[in-house]
């Protein structure tokens, strides 16, 4: 196991990541920003904090997505569902998808598809955490990383949100 | 995460984990049917055979919704317009059909152990029991303990009263499994003729002939219908009497002064079993327990069909 980020280097890259976004945006009224379930919600979270905290405590337009009933792979596996909470009309919006870990770009497809039924956003854009390079299998690419690295198929990159660490083994 | 059961025959089969995974999809379900657009590409590739022997509104149309709602292709069948009338067999029919290439049964059949006798026949294709005779009706239940769940937080410790005919009542053997096997207290009322001798040892469920006082205990009542076409031997002299001795009516419910969640599964025999004030009121979740079947059966769709191989 190798620390990518430790706990003090994932703050800096959440504090820059959340700066980069709110520099992005000529109007933070017309940005709704999604967290993908399960785990882009803790980096949302944590995302959503700091750009509140940078702006004098304005909580930008942010919901959940449960991408679980667009995946597929469903015939191999099912997965829990869990919560979606947007509540606000996407139409006409810019959506800044979050998650933690881009890998092969299943999830953001899935999620792509999911966005798709609540109404047509202006512009999509993805902000991860981690973009794990060369490891794509289908042509997406983020907007916004936090860290680029170069894995192998057979290695992890998980966050540990309890230990503030992103960690690959 | 799946289902420990291939098909859904009744909830007599069902572990509570199967119950609490239906359950709580069906939870996610629900706020799809809220989005702008209601529909999710779960079951592109699945066909499902709608075999209904037996009439039905809200069911078959919930389950053609649910279908729908994931994206399934759907093949109607009415017993009434079909070779079933020329004398061809259950399981005629149903090979007949499967050999089109479809993947999942739902069938409501008069026969108690219709859809059993389906799965022993029919191993690979999952079948999804939407009322057989007298046994079993187990996406209602389902949806019955969703609604309760929605208004109460929870079924473990709830006291949850079936009125009427429980002998003839699919709706209450599936409901007394559920609660049950959930952890849920249930009682039943109704004409001593209508409920069976042994229920109280098999289910361990409590009895009480007086209406009032079952009210008096209970935190949800679930009002069964009067099966008119069910009743081969007169079980209560006149539709008038029963509905002054086990009708739900305002005056009763003003007395027993409770706030009771009223349920109901449809369709409403007014002013016999219940009266339309107490159908119509705000303590009444009836037309709720109609919206949350889509969402229930979409989600108990949705898990048996993850089982499929994809070869086939």
């Amino acid at each position: 196991m190798q620390i990518l980020l430790s706990t003090e280097q994932l703050h800096l890259t959440i504090k820059r990541l959340s700066l980069q976004l709110i520099e992005n945006q000529a109007d933070m009224a017309d940005v709704v920003f999604v967290g993908i379930q399960p785990r882009g919600v803790q980096i949302g979270n944590r995302i959503m904090e700091a750009i509140a905290a940078s702006t004098g405590g304005n909580s930008p337009q942010y919901g959940l997505l449960d991408i679980t009933f667009y995946r597929d792979d469903i015939r191999e596996e099912l997965h829990e569902a869990k919560e979606t909470t947007i509540t606000q009309s996407i139409e006409g919006k810019k959506v800044i998808l979050i998650d933690d870990v881009l890998y092969t770009g299943r999830t953001i497809r899935a999620a792509l598809d999911a966005l798709q039924d609540f109404g047509r956003p202006q512009k999509v854009e993805l902000c991860v955490l981690v973009n794990r390079r060369f490891n794509r299998e289908l042509p997406i690419q983020p907007d916004y990383y936090g860290i680029a690295i170069d894995t192998k198929p057979n290695q992890k990159v998980k966050v540990e949100w309890d230990r503030e660490e992103v960690v690959i083994y | 995460m799946q289902l420990s059961t291939k098909h859904l025959l009744g909830i007599k089969d069902l572990l509570p984990s199967d119950i609490s995974l239906i359950l709580s999809t069906a939870q996610q379900f629900k706020e799809v049917l809220q989005r702008p657009i209601k529909k999710v590409p779960s079951l592109r590739d699945v066909t499902i055979v709608n075999l209904f022997y037996e009439n039905s509104t809200r069911t078959r149309i919930s389950f053609e919704l649910a279908e729908k709602r994931l994206s399934a292709d759907t093949i109607n069948f009415a017993a009434s317009s079909s070779s079933a009338k020329k004398g061809e067999t259950l399981l005629d029919t149903v090979h007949n059909i499967l050999s089109m290439k479809v993947d999942m049964v739902v069938m409501r059949h008069s026969a108690s152990g219709a859809p059993h006798f389906l799965s022993q026949h029919l191993p690979n294709t999952a079948i999804v029991n939407a009322g057989d005779g007298i046994n079993e009706h187990p996406t209602q239940a389902l949806l019955d303990a969703f609604s309760i769940v929605e208004k109460t937080g929870s079924l473990e410790g709830r006291k949850v009263l079936l009125i009427g005919d429980i002998m003839h009542s699919r709706v209450a053997l599936s409901n007394m499994y559920l609660l049950k096997k959930m952890g849920a207290e249930v009682m039943l009322s109704g004409p001593p003729t209508l409920i069976p001798k042994y229920v109280q040892q098999a289910f361990d469920v409590q009895v009480e002939y007086n209406l009032k006082k079952a009210l008096k205990w209970c935190d949800v009542a679930n009002v069964l219908r009067i099966q008119l076409e069910r009743q081969n031997q007169v079980l209560f002299s006149s539709l008038r009497e029963y509905n002054l001795a086990y009708g739900v009516t305002r005056k009763l419910l003003n007395e027993v002064n409770k706030e009771i969640l009223i349920m109901h599964p449809g369709p409403i025999n007014r002013g016999v079993e219940i009266d339309s004030d107490v159908a119509d009121s705000n303590q009444s979740v009836i037309l709720k327990q109609v919206e949350n079947g889509v969402a229930v059966r979409m989600a108990v769709l949705y898990l048996l069909s993850g089982k499929k191989e994809l070869s086939h």
